[in-house]
């Protein structure tokens, strides 16, 4: 199979998902009823009137684990090209990725010393 | 026979269409006979029978709850952002069925052998969690909000496990194709597992947050937000999600069988016999991890968040790292 092919067959599970979901939509509405009323359609807050909005203020409180999270994603990106030529890079890429993630590591130690991973 | 088969998957299009079908009736068929064994299992392990009377042992009860999806009302609430809204559940069930295009049943037998298989099954399954931070968003519902918020926070705290620990496999076999790992398992003599132990625990742990599992299921949390990010959700855009919680769960413990426990592969069975016997070789893997998976459901009560958050920064990624590290001298040393 070329390399194009493989990606074509990604293609067509992709649409195929596409199909059933259209297939499913028809049969939905042949067999299901529709009689929407106010009250139905109302957000659900457990039999009470919904109090303000649905998108109400929300503190995300793992800001600072997402800022860490990009950093360290970008490194995996850069681990996974190595870990397959390792063995033609030898010990000049090891010792060049172990430097790479000592620092990292570095990092992380620094962050949880820092208190940033703490949950407050 | 063989020959048949591989004159007919040697035309492209005619293979594709065969694949398709294959795909069309695996992922449904899956995520109920998996959907069974889970209510079957957690019963037994509960001292219950569990569903009893639909069919011999309860065992046509999934269907006749599928079924029963399809003729409930579509509600869409009126607060709700409609297109996200209705768009989200196919994007989580697309994702959950894609994953299956990289995995080998036998030797040649797969859907689609990416040169970047690991890569796309891993970006797969943090696609689904983008579905679910979708639902949670456009519903307008507090429970959703926070349900799909926390699906964020456990995404962030879960992927980089993931990846890293997937990263010992793909050095000692050098190659990213899934295919390529269980041929290099093939000449290693053992699978993985045996000398990726530790990265195999912080994958199925990392997994099983991925795909919001007991004891990770706080973007579901019952106790406390209804039913998460799918709280607002009807009929048959309700069982979408349930498919694809079932298919992605399947889907995620095929690639961990492929990884780290040989795939298709065991040792003592002849290479003539591997495209016969792979498939249901793969099966008893994945299958056995899945009950390890329900096993865990009701072994472990849920997380708190920030004990997940630490889980993960504390212990799994400078696991992941270390393993990296040796795994990585090992190769180059021996």
């Amino acid at each position: 199979m070329t390399y194009f092919e493989s990606y074509l067959t990604v293609g067509a599970f992709i649409a195929l998902g596409a199909l059933l979901v259209g297939v499913v939509l028809v049969l939905a509405r042949a067999l299901a009823p529709s009689n929407p009323s106010a009250e139905k359609l109302s957000t659900y807050e457990c039999g009470v009137d919904p109090v303000g909005s649905g998108w109400s203020q929300t503190y995300v409180r793992y800001y600072l684990y997402g800022l860490l999270f990009v950093i360290f994603d970008i490194e995996a990106v850069f681990i996974f090209p190595w870990a397959i030529q390792l063995e033609s890079l030898g010990m000049f890429g090891l010792i060049e990725m172990l430097v790479f993630i000592g620092i990292l590591v570095l990092g992380l130690v620094y962050a949880i010393r820092k208190g940033v991973l703490r949950w407050e | 026979m063989t020959g048949f088969i591989t004159d007919v998957m040697a035309n492209f299009w005619a293979g594709l269409g065969i694949k398709l079908a294959l795909i069309a009736f695996i992922v449904p068929t899956s995520a109920l006979v998996f959907g069974i064994l889970e209510i079957k299992i957690s019963a037994h392990m509960q001292d219950r029978i569990g569903p009893y009377f639909v069919g011999a042992w309860g065992w046509i009860q999934l269907m006749a709850d599928g079924l029963k999806f399809f003729q409930k009302e579509d509600i869409v609430p009126t607060d709700a952002d409609a297109p996200v809204f209705k768009l989200a559940p196919v994007l989580v069930l697309m994702s959950a069925m894609a994953i299956f295009v990289v995995i080998p049943w036998g030797p040649g037998l797969v859907f689609g052998d990416l040169e970047l298989g690991v890569f796309y099954a891993l970006a797969l399954s943090s696609l689904a969690t983008v579905g679910i931070i979708a639902a949670g968003w456009s519903s307008a519902n507090k429970y959703s909000l926070i349900g799909g918020l926390r699906a964020a926070g456990q995404l962030i705290a879960y992927e980089l496990p993931l990846v890293l620990s997937v990263v010992g496999p793909v050095i000692l076999a050098g190659t990213m194709s899934l295919s390529g790992i269980v041929e290099a398992q093939v000449v290693f003599g053992v699978p993985y597992i045996v000398v990726q132990f530790i990265p195999f625990v912080v994958f199925m742990i990392a997994a099983l947050a991925e795909l919001s599992r007991l004891p990770f299921d706080m973007p579901i949390a019952e106790s406390e937000l209804v039913m998460g990010y799918f709280t607002e959700y009807t009929g048959f855009r309700f069982l979408f999600f349930f498919l694809a919680e079932y298919a992605a769960m399947f889907g995620m413990m095929l690639f961990a069988a492929t990884l780290f426990l040989g795939g298709y592969w065991a040792p003592g069975i002849p290479e003539s016999m591997m495209p016969f016997v792979g498939p249901v070789v793969l099966l008893t893997k994945a299958g056995l991890l899945v009950f390890v998976a329900i096993w865990f459901r009701w072994t472990w009560p849920r997380l708190r968040e920030d004990q997940l958050q630490s889980l993960a920064w504390r212990w799994l990624i400078p696991i992941a790292l270390l393993n990296i590290a040796v795994t990585a001298t090992l190769k180059v040393i021996l």
